[in-house]
């Protein structure tokens, strides 16, 4: 088969990381704030496999299974307090959830 | 096949681009869903068949649906649309995007000055996969077997529909309150 440059996964992984990052910092809604966080956890799996890929090794799918499995239990507690806090506040607007800060 | 490589890379980049800049959370959601199937493609073509389906079957399959379940329960649509395109001024947004672009383009050019070699792509089938996973990782397979389980139980613990639970002191403040609108 013919090469792939081996940076440019790389790229497309930091770039995909990157669009996650922005977006966790603009947003104010917690729902989209999650999917940024899925976003970012999916990029790191890509570079993980780029590097598995890279070295002709398992290792790298092996370290994507357990990103994926860690980001299935993160992603379902998550909604849980999603679905919490909407019932006690009426809200999803992170910065009107400030009854730690007193 | 590089060409598949690249226009699935630019396929996904694109539709998550358009993913994060949604202001209706299905729209967002259905967008993610084309990003993950590129990523799969991506995965493919990486020679990581497994991978690529489990992206599919876990991550547009099952993820994607507990997000749209959870919006189908809190009812959010064009009142949240709405609310979104208020918060989400170019003044808000601008800084943040242009610090991460920064960063991204150290990271880019990191790596173009560190260019070394090409990938000669090979399959790595998911029989050598599952051999490494159960030998030399079965510790890391039992914590993750750990972590789902907390997972599922913190889960259903949270997400259980209790009262509203005051703590003492909060309770005399809303009883304050009370007499104060009386």
């Amino acid at each position: 088969m013919t090469p792939i440059g081996a940076n440019t996964v790389l790229v497309v992984a930091a770039a995909l990381f990157v669009l996650g990052l922005a977006a966790a910092l603009t947003r104010k809604n917690i729902i989209f704030i999650l999917i940024a966080v899925e976003v970012m956890l999916n990029a790191s799996g890509l570079a993980f496999v780029a590097a598995g890929a890279k070295w002709h090794q398992p290792d790298g799918q092996v370290m994507f299974l357990f990103i994926l499995a860690m980001a299935a239990a993160e992603i379902s507690v998550g909604l849980a307090l999603v679905l919490q806090i909407y019932h006690q506040h009426k809200t999803l607007d992170v910065e009107d959830l400030k009854e730690l800060s007193d | 096949m590089p060409i598949l490589f690249y226009i699935s890379s630019l396929v996904t980049l694109v539709a998550t681009v358009i993913a994060i800049t949604r202001y209706h959370p299905v729209h967002a959601l259905l967008y993610l869903v084309v990003s993950f199937l590129a990523m799969s493609m991506i995965f493919l073509s990486l020679g990581a068949p497994f991978v690529a389906v489990l992206e599919v079957i876990v991550y547009a399959g099952a993820i994607i649906v507990l997000f749209i379940f959870v919006v189908m329960m809190l009812n959010l649509g064009k009142d949240t649309a709405r609310q979104e395109s208020e918060w989400l001024r170019p003044k808000v947004w601008l800084i943040p995007a242009l610090l991460s672009l920064v960063l991204l383009g150290e990271m880019v050019a990191l790596l173009v000055i560190g260019a070394e070699g090409e990938m000669h792509i090979s399959v790595v089938d998911p029989a050598r996969l599952s051999l490494s996973l159960y030998g030399g990782y079965i510790i890391a397979v039992e914590l993750i077997g750990f972590l789902l389980m907390a997972g599922i139980v913190g889960a259903a613990h949270i997400g259980k529909h209790t009262k509203k639970h005051l703590h003492r002191f909060l309770q005399e403040k809303e009883m304050e309150k009370q007499e104060i609108n009386i």
